[in-house]
C-alpha cells in the first residue's frame, strides 16, 4: 500500500498514554444539594491498554471520563497522564486532541460532510494541509471499507456508519488516549458486533490507551484487557479484572471456557450493583 | 421561472440532487396547476349559483380584466416596488439585529436572564398595536412603516434562534474542543451552523408576519404600496381591484417565502427539504 494508514494512526504514541487516577472525588452541587458522583476513585491504566469501565447507568462513569477529557473538573484527587497532572482540584487542562472523545449519541457535525468531519481535527490544529489530511482520510475510509461515503452528510448514512466515521475522526489525530463513552449504546446487536470487529481491528493495528465506557458486560470482556466494575453512585472502583484472552480476538472466544468463566464471575458483581442502583431509584442497567 | 432557474443553479452540489429538485418541482407544478384551476372553477360556480354573500363577489373573469388594466398602469407596479422595498429592508434589519441577539441569549444564561423578562412582556403585544405609537414616534410615515415591519418578524426570529442555540447538543461543542478547536471557534463554527435550521424557521415564519404587519401599516399609514392600493380600491368601491390587490399581496408573500426557502436550502445542503 502506498500510504499505510497504520502509520497515521499510531506508533508515534508507543509507550505513551499511562493514566493514573488518584483518589478522585467529584461532588456536584446543583441547587445547593450536594450530590457525590465519584467517591475516592483510584485506578491505573497502562499505556496501550484497552480498559472497559462497567457500571449502572448514571453511576458517575461519564463524570470520570469527562474529567479525563477536560470537560469537567474534579473536587479532589488528581488525574495524571504520563506523569503530568491533567486534572486536580485547582487545575484542569483544557480538552485537546491528545484525549479525543467519542460520544454516546454521536457528535459528527451534521452540517459537514464525512470528509470535512474527519479532517476537522488535523486542520484545526494546523497539523496537516487540507490535501494531505484528505488523502489520509480517504486511506482510512478505504481501510475500513467505507470508501465512497466521503461526500455524504452524516444524516444520509446509517448510525453504524456514522459511529465508525466518528471513530476515524478521532483516530486521525493520533490521540494518546481514546475515550469512548458508550459509543455503541444506540445500536442493535448486529450493528454492534460489526462495530466491535471494527474497533478491535483498529486497536490491533495500533494499540493505544483506550477507555471504553459501557454497561454491557459481554462487550466489555470481549474488547478489553481490563474490566473495571464501578459501584452505583457515588462511583467507586468495585472490581478490577484482568482479561487474559489473546489478541487478535474473534467472536469465537465468546463461547470459550475462559470467557464464560469471567462473565459468570463478573456478572454477580455487576448484578449486585445494578440491584442497589435499582433499589435506590436509579435507572436500571441492562 | 427565474425562481426555478435559481433553484437549479444553486444546487449544483450534485447532479443527483438537482435532478431530484427538478423531479420534485414538476410534481409540485402539476399539483399546483390542478389546485389553482379547481379554486377558480369553484369561485366561478359559487358566484354563478348565487350562493348568498359569495354572490356579491365579482366573477374571476372580471378580476382578471381588472388585473390586466392595473398591470398596464405604472401605479400598480410602483405599489409592488414600494411594498417589496419595505419588506426587504425591514426584514434584513430584523435578521441582522435579531439573529445575533438570539444567539447571545441562547449561549449566555446571564444575558438571557437579563433580557428575557422585558422581551417576554413586549413580545405578546401584536405588532399592529404598535401602529399608533409608531406613527407618533417616527418623523415620517415611511419610517413608521419600516419600524412596524421590523417589529413583526423581530421577536419571532430572536425566539427561534435562542431556542435553536439552547437545543444544540452539548456534544458538538465538546467534540470540537476535543478535536483541537479553540473556544473562540465555538461561536462561529459550532453554534452558528448548529442554529442555522432554527434561524431558517425564524425567517420562514418571520417573513409571513412581516407581510401581515406591512399591509396593515400601509392601509393605515401608507401613501403607497400594495396594502394602500387595496385600501384605496375599497374606498373607491372597486371590488375587482380589491381582489387584485389581495391576490397581488398573496403572490408577493409567496415569492418572498420561496426566496427564504431557497436561501435556506442553499445554506444548509445537509438538510434539504422539498
Amino acid at each position: 500500500m502506498a500510504h499505510k494508514p497504520a502509520n497515521v494512526t499510531g506508533e508515534a504514541n508507543l509507550g505513551r498514554g499511562n493514566i493514573s487516577i488518584e483518589r478522585v472525588s467529584k461532588i456536584y452541587e446543583p441547587f445547593g444539594a450536594r450530590v457525590s458522583a465519584v467517591d475516592n476513585c483510584s485506578l491505573s491504566i497502562d499505556a496501550g491498554q484497552f480498559v472497559a469501565i462497567v457500571g449502572p447507568s448514571g453511576c458517575g462513569k461519564t463524570t470520570l471520563l469527562n474529567a479525563i477529557a477536560g470537560f469537567d473538573t474534579i473536587t479532589s484527587g488528581a488525574i495524571l497522564l504520563d506523569g503530568e497532572v491533567i486534572s486536580a482540584q485547582r487545575k484542569q487542562i483544557r480538552p485537546g486532541p491528545d484525549r479525543v472523545v467519542v460520544f454516546q449519541n454521536g457528535a459528527l457535525f451534521p452540517w459537514k460532510t464525512m470528509m470535512a468531519n474527519i479532517v476537522y481535527g488535523p486542520i484545526k490544529q494546523k497539523k496537516m494541509a487540507r490535501r494531505e489530511a484528505e488523502k489520509i482520510a480517504i486511506a482510512l475510509l478505504k481501510k475500513v471499507g467505507l470508501e465512497g461515503i466521503q461526500d455524504k452528510y452524516p444524516g444520509e448514512v446509517s448510525s453504524g456508519m456514522q459511529r465508525r466515521v466518528e471513530i476515524l475522526r478521532a483516530l486521525i489525530n493520533q490521540p494518546t488516549v481514546m475515550l469512548l463513552d458508550e459509543p455503541f449504546r444506540a445500536l442493535d446487536a448486529v450493528a454492534k458486533s460489526v462495530m466491535h470487529r471494527f474497533l478491535l481491528d483498529l486497536f490491533d493495528d495500533s494499540p493505544r490507551t483506550t477507555i471504553f465506557i459501557t454497561h454491557d458486560l459481554e462487550e466489555a470482556i470481549f474488547l478489553a484487557d481490563k474490566v473495571i466494575v464501578m459501584t452505583t453512585r457515588p462511583a467507586r472502583v468495585k472490581v478490577v479484572h484482568e482479561i487474559e484472552l489473546p489478541r487478535p480476538r474473534t467472536r469465537a472466544i465468546i463461547g470459550s471456557e475462559h470467557f464464560m468463566r469471567t462473565k459468570r464471575s463478573l456478572l454477580d458483581v455487576v448484578h449486585e450493583e445494578a440491584l442497589k442502583a435499582f433499589q435506590s431509584g436509579e435507572r436500571e442497567m441492562a | 421561472m427565474s425562481v426555478n432557474a435559481l433553484k437549479l443553479r444553486g444546487s449544483n452540489v450534485g447532479g443527483k440532487i438537482s435532478s431530484y429538485v427538478r423531479g420534485a418541482l414538476s410534481v409540485k407544478t402539476l399539483e399546483g396547476i390542478v389546485s389553482l384551476v379547481a379554486f377558480v372553477a369553484l369561485w366561478q360556480a359559487a358566484v354563478s349559483l348565487r350562493i348568498p354573500y359569495i354572490s356579491n363577489l365579482p366573477f374571476p373573469g372580471q378580476v382578471w380584466n381588472s388585473l390586466g388594466e392595473a398591470a398596464g398602469t405604472s401605479g400598480y407596479w410602483l405599489s409592488w416596488v414600494a411594498s417589496l422595498k419595505r419588506i426587504l429592508i425591514s426584514f434584513i434589519i430584523a435578521q441582522v439585529v435579531g439573529v445575533p441577539l438570539g444567539l447571545f441569549m441562547g449561549m449566555s444564561k446571564p444575558f438571557r436572564q437579563l433580557i428575557f423578562p422585558v422581551f417576554e412582556i413586549v413580545r405578546p403585544i401584536p405588532p399592529i398595536a404598535w401602529i399608533p405609537l409608531a406613527i407618533l414616534f417616527w418623523p415620517t410615515e415611511e419610517l413608521s412603516i419600516y419600524a412596524l415591519t421590523f417589529i413583526g418578524p423581530f421577536f419571532v426570529i430572536v425566539l427561534n434562534v435562542m431556542q435553536g442555540v439552547a437545543s444544540i447538543d452539548q456534544s458538538f461543542k465538546r467534540a470540537a474542543l476535543s478535536l483541537g478547536a479553540k473556544p473562540s471557534d465555538i461561536f462561529w463554527k459550532i453554534m452558528l451552523p448548529g442554529a442555522l435550521p432554527s434561524i431558517l424557521t425564524g425567517m420562514t415564519v418571520g417573513i409571513g408576519v412581516a407581510w401581515n404587519v406591512l399591509i396593515a401599516a400601509e392601509m393605515i399609514a401608507g401613501r403607497n404600496g400594495l396594502g394602500r392600493m387595496t385600501w384605496e380600491a375599497y374606498t373607491n368601491g372597486n371590488i375587482p381591484l380589491i381582489i387584485v390587490g389581495m391576490i397581488s399581496i398573496g403572490v408577493a408573500g409567496y415569492l418572498c417565502s420561496s426566496l427564504v426557502r431557497l436561501i435556506g436550502e442553499n445554506c444548509m445542503p445537509w438538510q434539504r427539504r422539498f
